[in-house]
């Protein structure tokens, strides 16, 4: 029988008021192999930390459990402090008596039972822990951003200055992302482009920086430090050595009906394109849904005007594999669809449009040259009505929950963008709130309401109906006067709440990070570890973490980058031993296992075993302890009970599951 | 039947198998049992009837451990059970011989309804005979085929084998019964009543091991049950233990590899209708990840081990 140690803390009295936390202790020495519990207002305090070792060195423990809060808080630190007294590390068991027990319940005479229950499982579990030890595995010293956008841009950028490879990988034809969609930018209205492009073109510049535009990424296999990643180049009909960028052949190509991407389908484009004049790389790629010669065979103008010959017809997808220490997701946003609100007759007015879409109207490459005007008959729109939080802070199931944070503030540029060019035209913007925080943000709105005179009307509006001479009625009501307002307008914006990129999904299934339930990228701590994902070696970037502006994208980036070349700076990483083993004389060689494994750490091999004096070769299962995360689903998988996971076996489990039960 | 005796005295004349996995005479005319073969001689005991429920394909994984091949008679439903064991790696498919046999439903002798049986004709096989003849110690009694067939095959998978060396004979539609109506009416009722339904079905098992070691999934060298290494012997010495843990635990280690052979049925001394819970999941199966038959082939990726972005997310949209 193991000597086990208990220790109880309070952490001050977020466990303590609710637990009884003395309670525990006289409860815990009742239990097998118990020799010493005490409690402790701060056990992760050195002063705990003292009376752990201390414990350990008088009882000669031989195993402990921690009494305290989540293990992914500071299981580290106690495990540290048992290896510097001499206990394996793994022979350290966390019950986790706050966020599972203090925290969720009231009454404390139902916490402190179930706080008592969980302490029990942890004794049952720490006396069948074994003593494993770490081992180490190599770092590969390169990066992979996915998403050429400002996020990911700079990201790479920060990584390839501390010396270290990075490849980028785009799906459009050319970095550049969202920001070079936009015109202006809050809070300051400098153009977008103008502080953009000088980054894209760094990037491109770099030496330590390869980017894979027209590229995405097909599959990723390995963990932390090693990660070997497929990435599909999808064939781009041009050749990028070649290609001078001289744009004849846009100019010349007779397929001109796609619609224009950048441009939000708000005008067309050719079939050979780049999406916008500034475009990195500065090449081409033929859509081949709309290419006439590779539809129909017939046509080939842009391969005659072509004096550099860079027109490849025969080119194919190419699949390129590369291996990565580190991957940072950057995969940005979209807009929402806006097919559940009819009410705001979008997909029934030209002149209903979306933010991102009067962005593209105001700048100077866009649809209009620039020029503010209604889609439907190019006339300058006298009136036009902004409303915010279109499908954000929705408490139905057709838009998001949350708040899309960028609006308020583009909103305000917007209007004051207009009224600055053209201040004849009257701008009323509806909203719930208009939140502002942030350097120079409520500074920025309260120019837009006191110098530039924007409306501002705080109410939502139900119904914006096409008249038959053109306009728009908005329907709408003043909270604050508590009236009902009817408004002719000729142009209605739409504050359209942001989502994460569709494709961030199957990003995230690939890379195993978790997601949330509106697809944004988890943290692996909301708080002290926010460009972290739960699954190591994976970090954030940018929106696909969760709606933020530019400035934030871009620290955030940088943030991501610092986390990148830290763990880059490693030469060895310890690798988790809680891996899964196979039982040679159960495994049936059933291959399960290695179906659902996610990181293929699991083979065969034929080998004899020696079954109870029977000689015979059987098909075994095998695992690569280096690819192997010790996520368990080998051991739910195997029917006979051969795969076991070391630290979580399936005797540990069932004797915490007997110990909860008894 | 001869035709398919005159096959294995051929192959195991011409050495070309070395042994015959078949059926042979029991005591009575309704229970002929698995048996290998290894001479010409011997096989004066093979019979193949209606009778000849049994599934041959697990034996195959013995067989595949001796020397040369082994000629297996497999009915069109035995062949998705040996499919799903070449999935599996449990047979070696190169030591096999497989001829694919006709069947024209099987019959349960549990579903004859008379004392004293004495002979019964009409089971035959090729004889398509509708009509079963019973002698008996107390006169000759009639009943039809179809009344008499195994529940598994008013639910038959098809006539088609899933994979064979040669085939010999035809086989017949038996379908007339749906699937899933049992699941159904099971789903149907109130969580007490499902627990006393199933309370009163499982509480006749007297563990006597029979589905386990019949079930071709349940081909484990070491099964939990007798394993030492889980605690778990000493809670099959509860009383509650067959009720409560066993058949659910041993749904749940086939589940999705099950190929709904009915053979766990089949062999319940106790006539426990434990293919229900085996169905239950393949039910669940079909309407989570789309229509799929464990043993159909050898490529298709299994739903429980197979993960997709578009699988269902218990818990999301189901509750």
């Amino acid at each position: 029988m193991r000597k086990i140690g208990v220790f109880v803390c309070h952490c001050g009295s977020n466990i303590a008021a609710t637990v009884d936390v003395k309670k525990v202790v006289e409860l815990a020495l009742q239990e097998q192999g118990v020799v010493h519990a005490e409690d402790y207002p701060y056990m992760c305090s050195e002063a705990g930390q003292v009376r752990i070792a201390e414990a350990i060195k008088e009882n000669k423990l031989e195993g402990i459990v921690v009494c305290s809060c989540s293990p992914r808080m500071h299981e580290a630190t106690f495990r540290k402090c048992a290896e510097r007294n001499g206990l394996n590390p793994y022979l350290v068991e966390i019950a986790n008596i706050r966020e599972h027990c203090s925290w969720i319940h009231k009454d404390m005479a139902e916490a402190t039972e179930k706080a008592v229950i969980l302490m029990r499982a942890a004794v049952a579990k720490v006396h069948l822990n074994a003593p494993l030890q770490a081992g180490e595995s190599a770092v590969t010293k390169r990066a992979l951003v996915i998403g050429g956008g400002i996020a990911g841009i700079q990201t790479a950028i920060d990584i390839a200055d501390a010396g270290y490879k990075v490849d980028i990988v785009e799906k459009e034809p050319s970095i550049g992302g969202r920001m070079s969609q936009l015109d202006k930018t809050f809070p300051t209205l400098d153009c977008s482009a103008c502080i953009l492009t000088p980054k894209m073109v760094e990037a491109a510049a770099h030496e330590n920086i390869t980017i894979h535009t027209w590229s995405e990424v097909e599959k990723v296999s390995g963990f932390v430090g090693n990660f070997t990643v497929d990435i599909r180049k999808k064939a781009r009909y041009v050749d990028m050595d070649k290609c001078t960028g001289c744009g004849i052949c846009q100019e010349k190509c007779p397929s001109k009906k796609p619609l224009n991407e950048f441009n939000r389908g708000l005008n067309t484009r050719s079939a050979i394109y780049t999406p916008f004049a500034q475009a990195i790389p500065n090449v081409p790629v033929i859509d081949a849904n709309a290419c006439i010669k590779l539809n129909t065979g017939k046509c080939g103008i842009c391969e005659k005007f072509c004096q550099a010959g860079a027109i490849d017809y025969t080119q194919k997808d190419e699949i390129i594999t590369e291996q990565y220490g580190a991957i940072v997701v950057a995969t940005g946003f979209d807009t929402i669809k806006l097919d559940k609100y009819g009410e705001y007759a979008y997909n029934e007015s030209k002149d209903v449009i979306t933010s991102l879409e009067l962005e593209r109207i105001m700048n100077a490459a866009g649809p209009t040259k620039g020029h503010l005007e209604r889609l439907s008959d190019g006339k300058a729109p006298k009136e036009i009505v902004f409303i915010q939080c279109v499908g954000s802070r929705c408490s139905d199931d057709r838009g998001k929950p949350y708040c899309s944070k960028i609006c308020c503030m583009y909103t305000a540029k917007h209007a004051m963008l207009i009224r600055d060019k053209y201040p004849d035209t009257n701008v009323t913007v509806f909203y719930i709130d208009v939140r502002t925080p942030g350097k120079n943000f409520d500074e920025f709105y309260r120019r837009a309401v006191e110098d530039y005179g924007v409306n501002y009307v705080k109410g939502q509006v139900g119904k914006v109906a096409p008249q038959p001479d053109g306009s728009l009625m908005v329907h709408g009501v003043d909270l604050l006067e508590n009236k009902q307002i009817l408004k002719k307008a000729d142009m209605v914006v739409l504050a359209t709440a942001i989502e994460p990129n569709p494709d961030v999904r199957k990003i995230a299934t690939m890379l195993t990070a978790s997601i949330d339930t509106n697809n944004f990228l988890t943290e692996a701590h909301p708080k002290l570890r926010p460009v972290e994902s739960p699954t190591a070696g994976v970090f954030l970037s940018g929106v696909c973490q969760g709606p933020k502006d530019i400035p934030e994208t871009v620290a955030q980036a940088g943030a991501a980058a610092v986390k990148v070349i830290g763990l880059l700076a490693k030469d060895k990483l310890k690798t988790n031993p809680c891996t899964a083993k196979a039982d040679e004389l159960r495994c049936n060689g059933c291959s399960q296992c290695a179906n659902v494994c996610p990181y293929g750490a699991i083979s065969y091999e034929t080998r004899q075993v020696n079954d109870h004096g029977i000689r015979e070769d059987r098909r075994i299962a095998v695992v690569n302890s280096a690819l192997c995360q010790g996520c368990g689903a080998c051991t739910v998988t195997c029917p006979s009970g051969a795969m076991d996971l070391q630290g979580f076996s399936n005797r540990q489990i069932i004797a915490e599951v007997d110990a909860i039960c008894r | 039947m001869q035709e398919l005796i005159n096959k294995a005295k051929t192959l195991l004349e011409s050495g070309e198998v070395a042994r015959v996995l078949g059926w042979k005479k029991g005591e009575y005319e309704y229970d002929p049992e698995p048996a290998f073969f290894e001479t010409s001689e011997s096989l004066k005991d093979f019979v193949y009837n209606g009778f000849c429920g049994a599934n041959l394909s697990k034996y195959m994984i013995e067989a595949g451990k001796k020397e040369g091949k082994t000629l297996v008679f497999l009915k069109p439903c035995d062949s998705y059970s040996y499919n799903q064991l070449l999935r599996e790696h449990r047979v070696d498919r190169e030591k096999a011989y497989i001829v694919g046999v006709g069947c024209k439903g099987k019959l349960a002798v549990s579903k004859i309804p008379f004392e004293g049986i004495l002979n019964i004709s009409g089971a035959e096989y090729p004889d398509a005979a509708e009509t079963l003849t019973v002698e008996t110690l107390y006169g000759t009694e009639t009943i039809a085929y179809k009344d008499a067939m195994l529940e598994r095959c008013h639910v038959c998978k098809g006539k088609e084998h899933v994979v064979y060396d040669e085939l010999i004979g035809e086989s017949a539609d038996t379908v007339d019964a749906d699937r899933f109506a049992e699941v159904e009416r099971i789903e149907a009722m109130s969580p007490e009543e499902k627990f006393a339904f199933f309370q009163s079905e499982l509480s006749k098992c007297i563990r006597c091991n029979a589905c386990r070691n019949v079930c071709p999934a349940c081909s484990c060298r070491k099964c939990v049950f007798d394993s030492t290494a889980f605690d778990s012997e000493q809670k099959a010495n509860t009383t509650s233990f067959e009720e409560k843990m066993f058949h659910i635990i041993r749904a749940f280690h086939v589940a999705g590899r099950c190929t709904d052979c009915g053979e766990c049925s089949r062999v319940c001394p106790q006539g426990i209708p434990l293919h229900l819970f085996n169905r239950k999941f393949i039910k669940d199966i079909n309407a989570l990840y789309g229509e799929y038959q464990a043993g159909s082939d050898l490529e298709s990726k299994a739903p429980l081990t197979n993960f997709t972005t578009e699988d269902a997310e218990p818990g999301v949209g189901r509750g």
